[in-house]
């Protein structure tokens, strides 16, 4: 009985069909799109991140304590509840009301669903980049704004011209990091529809019934990204550190 | 009995308490400096002296009292206080220069932000004041690059670059290796001789006797006793200043 049932197993799940890629000829095009599209899409979300996550920083980080809480309700909120049901909520709430014009970006990329994402996922992510924001202001050594203070330069001038450079700086990796996320976060666009790694493999597995090939090979893909990427950024990161060493 | 406008800095009752008033770092302390006076702040750590200097320019706001600045009130709510720290420079112990600007830049950085002087102006300025510390071939290095004694050089020419009226020095010499002390100190020395107020919050004994006009001794809080170098040093009248003086000396 186990015999028959395990020997079955390796008939019906053999790693032939795991490393079944034959629809690659037909449809190489569209894999290379999907990672392009992945690729714009998680860039441009943590870029459009960074104004609104520096403001919620400076909120979190701020005297006032209203202005504290709210800061810091947003990224509580952002930060407590899965991202795919942010989407949700964004897509058939927020954006049944405004009305995006269709137009294609890039020459491939659908408006009416692509802004939707972006603004979803940027809403997450700067609830992220606002705490290593946070993070990097308060690593900048306390002097320094006692130095610029007692030079004469106002609170905001201080901040603007002597702890963001420094705070800026101590965060780059950790914004890279947040891009790396994202390349596998943004997987869950895929239910709306948009064309990236995921809704192309699926959309293949769909018209060829080939159903793993594509998925293992979006994992590649989404390994191939992210492990080389975040090894250089450890590496930057180490010898930053070396720098700041005097 | 002057009032508060024929003293550069006056200081009434101040009282500094930290965690909710569980701690009292500043005890009704009364300071009075004259224009061109070299005051040197001693006493053990603790004792609140660095809390002392960083009231005078409102790095610490104080729970209670008032202090002047050439009779203005800065401990009033409605002061400007940036526009007063410009006239007051301050020298901190751990340097605090700004490590992303290259030694020129962290001198005219405040003189052109606060629109004082134009760049040019700044910069011919900075290379004037480089070459009293002599350090003018350092101008368009960055600190990590300087020892300890050159940073701490540059800290007090950053401060003067804002051609303040008096300049407060938190333990200018503390974390510096003792063969880099003299080179700061004799920068300061200088300084008093042209006639710059200077309060220095000081372990150095010997520059306190030398050059202050006034010294004040703190512990707990409280200023003990103040006084000229000779009678605090030779007579001291309080006994905790006594035994703090046989301490170091």
């Amino acid at each position: 009985m186990f015999w028959d049932w395990w020997q079955n197993l390796f008939v019906d799940m053999s790693s032939i069909n795991f490393f079944n890629f034959s629809f690659l000829p037909r449809y190489g095009y569209a894999v290379i799109q999907g990672v392009e599209y992945t690729l714009i899409l998680s860039v441009i979300s943590v870029l459009l991140a960074v104004l609104p996550a520096l403001m919620l920083a400076m909120m979190r980080i701020s005297r006032h304590k209203t202005v504290r809480c709210l800061s810091g309700a947003y990224i509580a909120a952002f930060r407590s509840t899965p991202i795919l049901v942010q989407l949700m909520i964004i897509y058939y709430g927020v954006f049944s009301v405004i009305r995006v014009p269709k137009f294609l970006i890039f020459g491939f990329i659908d408006s009416t669903r692509f802004i939707p994402g972006v603004v979803a996922l940027a809403l997450n992510s700067s609830a992220y980049v606002a705490e290593i924001f946070r993070a990097g202001i308060l690593a900048v050594d306390s002097g320094q704004m006692e130095a610029a203070r007692s030079l004469g330069l106002s609170q905001a001038q201080s901040m603007r011209l002597v702890i963001l450079p420094q705070a800026v700086k101590n965060v780059l990796p950790a914004l890279a990091n947040e891009v790396i996320t994202m390349v596998k976060e943004s997987s869950v666009c895929m239910v709306l529809g948009m064309a990236e790694i995921m809704f192309t493999a699926q959309t293949i597995g769909g018209s060829t019934y080939i159903s793993i090939g594509p998925y293992m090979l979006a994992a590649f893909i989404y390994f191939a990204i992210t492990y080389p990427t975040s090894k250089v950024i450890e590496r930057v990161e180490r010898r930053m550190r070396r720098g700041d060493k005097q | 009995m002057g009032t508060n406008n024929d003293y550069i800095i006056y200081v009434e009752n101040i009282v500094k308490k930290y965690d909710n008033g569980r701690t009292v770092a500043l005890d009704h302390c009364d300071l009075k400096i004259n224009q061109g006076q070299v005051v040197a702040i001693i006493g053990s750590s603790g004792s609140g002296k660095s809390t002392m200097l960083r009231s005078l320019n409102l790095l610490e706001m104080p729970t209670s009292g008032k202090i002047f600045f050439k009779g203005t009130e800065l401990t009033s709510k409605k002061i400007d206080v940036d526009s007063h720290r410009q006239k007051m420079g301050m020298v901190f112990q751990h340097f605090n220069l700004f490590p992303h600007m290259t030694v020129l830049e962290n001198i005219t950085m405040a003189p052109v932000i606060l629109k004082i002087q134009t760049k040019q102006e700044a910069e011919k300025s900075a290379m004037k004041l480089l070459e009293r510390v002599g350090l003018t071939e350092k101008a368009n290095v960055y600190p990590n690059m300087l020892s300890g004694g050159q940073k701490q050089r540059i800290a007090i020419v950053r401060a003067l670059a804002m051609e303040p009226e008096v300049m407060l020095f938190d333990e200018p010499t503390s974390a510096l290796d003792p063969e880099m002390v003299g080179e700061v100190l004799d920068v300061m020395k200088e300084l008093a001789a042209d006639g710059m107020t200077m309060i220095v919050v000081t372990h150095e004994m010997g520059f306190a006797r030398e050059v202050a006009d006034e010294i004040v001794f703190m512990s707990e809080g409280r200023i003990i006793e103040k006084g000229t170098p000779k009678q605090i040093f030779e007579n001291p009248k309080n006994q905790r200043t006594k035994n703090f003086i046989d301490k170091v000396l």
